[in-house]
């Protein structure tokens, strides 16, 4: 009853533009990483410039950490997208509370072990604390963390109700919904939206988990778009445009997603690719 | 009932207490008759005036006029009203709990200094890149050059909870002055310069535009992408780790130090002012305050100090709501940063450096809820008492 313990490793590349990305397996299948190459000049110049800049912060902490700095919040952050994928729903997003304690140390060649003592909380303001393990590897193109999480007890509490008449209401409504900005530029959301807000963030937090790396921190700044598909399914199906603040380099990414939720699966994302930078986008219009 | 229209002498036989005396004379009873021993308080109009008079003579009745012309009252009033609406849509009823556009926030600067003209003046600094005036408002009761302390809200425009804390703040000290002690002291003896909206292109661009728009909107030879980041572009490591040279990234430094004109304006402000004692610069978000340095990992000569006043103010802020905020450098609490501006102005002289980045964590990020606001500027601001009143009781 008290301990949960989770073993995740996730797969699949992400973070090159462009690319469609199946969904992460249980399986450790590391072979279907599709190339990427760079669609234009400049594209392959930011990467370059990322990677500069990435280069730099290379003399990682080791040891014990100091909880407040950016070493432990980073690791933090990803064991809150991890746990938002486990664990979250429309009624209840997690998110770091306060990180106690951490050490960070290298293995081998192949990456850096994390260990971390946290306390997160909910949306209901029910704070637990949490042991977590994570493993950042090294190597050619990006891949994503791995993370085990041991928590006091994130069982889903009391929400069943709520989910369950979203789902009906949902599932059945004449026609489907759709929804964007939310919030809206002054932060504003309507009570009846929150929970499509909560499902980007959801779906986002896949993407979100998948991306992270040492030299990043993750948020999602606002769901663009969210829209509910026809399925014949037993659950809900959207496509979802989201934005995600990437603290480290202060980039907005955008985000495209489909994916589906019900009560008793979750959510599972079934399509993600990322979209072009603003600039790429501005820049279409002038090459016609 | 027959409405009378021609007048007195067809009534003047009309008891006094008689109804119908109201609907002939249009007498108005503010007091209505109750016994005979009690006083009754009635409205004549003019027309009735005389007739009035002369019955109540004529019954001996004793009177006395308590108003000799309602009507001028009537009109002195709504005058009075009027002035205090308008003075009400100028610096009160701005809507502190809500964001404003460039326009509102500069007319509300003008109505702020126009009803505290001892105290705060408008100063223009220079304009922006797209030909925007930049100001700062001087709080200032007197003295030449006295020491002063600066602060800077939106020199990223997508921060907008930073513009809306501005706001509150000037607000908060016009009124405050002459009431609160502490601070009227401080005012006393120091100045206070306050650049609400240390971006206005960035920050038009952010309403009108793309919400999480950062940079200036500079033109960037050569690319599509404009905009340089304001807080990359200060003579401090500049073009060092934590910037980038891609003018389409969000952290792009910019072609040289102070190559951004929004920048150049406040560099020139501060030097050529040559007393400031403290430089505080006000970012969104993550709850956090920082000190120096951003571009090196190495602490700064006054590190402990730093520490210690950063630690005290954050503390403040928390006793207000119990929001948790993190100190330390900048370097060690968020990221390696170069070319920052309270490394600049740390290198500078100027001691007291500090950044804040204010609500929330991350839930709504640069989108906070407006109905956040009035709580986050509450809240900052006694951090921002607490340095400001350490500034004032080291002078250095």
């Amino acid at each position: 009853m008290r301990l949960v313990v989770v073993l995740a490793v996730l797969m699949g590349v992400s973070g090159i533009p462009d690319v469609t990305i199946s969904p992460p397996t249980a399986s450790a299948d590391t072979s279907a990483h599709p190339n990427s190459i760079p669609e234009t000049a400049d594209e392959s110049e930011q990467i370059k410039a990322r990677t500069e800049e990435g280069a730099e912060e290379d003399v990682m902490a080791t040891g014990e950490l100091n909880p407040n700095h950016y070493p432990a919040r980073r690791a933090a952050q990803v064991v809150q997208h991890y746990l938002n994928t486990r664990y979250g729903s429309p009624f209840r997003l997690i998110g770091v509370q306060t990180v106690h304690s951490g050490n960070a140390e290298d293995v081998a060649d192949s990456g850096r072990k994390y260990q971390l003592e946290l306390s997160v909380n909910d949306i209901t303001n029910t704070t637990q604390t949490c042991s977590a393990e994570l493993f950042f590897p090294k190597g050619k193109g990006q891949q994503p963390p791995e993370v085990k999480a041991l928590c006091e007890e994130l069982v889903k509490i009391d929400i069943k109700a709520q989910e369950e008449a979203l789902y009906q209401k949902y599932k059945t409504n004449q026609t489907l919904m759709s929804a964007q900005y939310l919030p809206d530029s002054h932060g504003h959301i309507e009570p009846d939206m929150k929970p499509f807000w909560h499902l980007g963030i959801l779906a986002s937090s896949f993407i979100m988990l998948n991306e992270s790396t040492e030299n990043t921190l993750y948020n999602v700044a606002q769901v663009a778009n969210i829209t509910q598909l026809t399925t014949e399914e037993d659950h809900l199906e959207f496509d979802c445009h989201t934005l995600l603040h990437e603290m480290v380099s202060q980039e907005i990414i955008h985000w495209k997603m489909l994916f589906t939720w019900s009560p008793a699966e979750g959510v599972k994302v079934v399509q993600m690719k990322r979209l072009p930078h603003r600039h790429e986008r501005e820049k279409s219009p002038k090459t016609n | 009932m027959q409405h009378v229209q021609d007048f007195p002498a067809a009534c003047s036989f009309i008891p006094m207490c008689d109804i119908s005396l109201s609907i002939c004379l249009q007498v108005d009873f503010w007091l209505d008759p109750v016994s005979t021993e009690l006083p009754v308080d009635i409205r004549v109009p003019r027309f009735s005036l005389i007739p009035v008079k002369e019955h109540l003579t004529f019954h001996n009745i004793p009177f006395t006029v308590m108003i000799e012309n309602v009507q001028e009252l009537l009109d002195k009033e709504k005058a009075e009203m009027e002035a205090n609406q308008m003075k009400e849509r100028s610096t009160r009823s701005l809507n502190f709990g809500a964001y404003h556009d460039l326009n509102t926030i500069y007319s509300w600067m003008d109505t702020l200094v126009a009803d505290y003209p001892n105290l705060i003046t408008k100063q223009h600094i220079g304009v922006s890149y797209e030909n925007r005036p930049m100001y700062v408002l001087k709080f200032s009761t007197g003295g030449y050059n006295r020491p002063a302390i600066w602060v800077d809200t939106g020199i990223h425009a997508r921060e907008w909870v930073t513009q809306a804390t501005g706001v509150w703040t000037a607000n908060k000290i016009a009124t405050d002055y002459g009431t609160d002690a502490s601070l009227t002291s401080l005012l006393n003896t120091m100045d206070l310069y306050m650049l609400i909206v240390a971006n206005p292109d960035g920050y038009v661009f952010s309403h009108t535009n793309d919400r999480m728009w950062r940079k200036t909107r500079s033109v960037n030879p050569g690319y599509a992408c404009r905009g340089v980041d304001p807080n990359r572009n200060w003579d401090a490591g500049f073009g060092g780790p934590g910037a980038s040279s891609y003018p389409c990234s969000d952290s792009y430094h910019g072609p040289s130090a102070n190559s951004e004109i929004e920048v150049k304006n406040v560099v020139n402000l501060i030097q050529s002012h040559g007393n400031f004692k403290a430089f505080i610069s006000v970012h969104s978000y993550s709850q956090l305050l920082m000190y120096p340095y951003g571009y090196v990992c190495s602490s700064a000569n006054h590190q402990a100090e730093l520490h210690s006043v950063g630690t005290a103010a954050a503390q403040k802020l928390t006793s207000l709501y119990g929001t948790a905020y993190q100190v330390g450098s900048i370097c060690n609490i968020i990221y390696q940063a170069s070319g920052g501006s309270i490394d600049w102005s740390y290198n500078s002289g100027i001691k007291y450096s500090f950044a804040f980045e204010l609500r929330d964590t991350g839930r709504y990020g640069f989108i906070l809820p407006a109905d956040q606001i009035i709580p986050t500027a509450s809240e900052t601001w006694l951090a921002l008492k607490h340095i400001m009143e350490y500034v004032r009781d080291h002078p250095y």
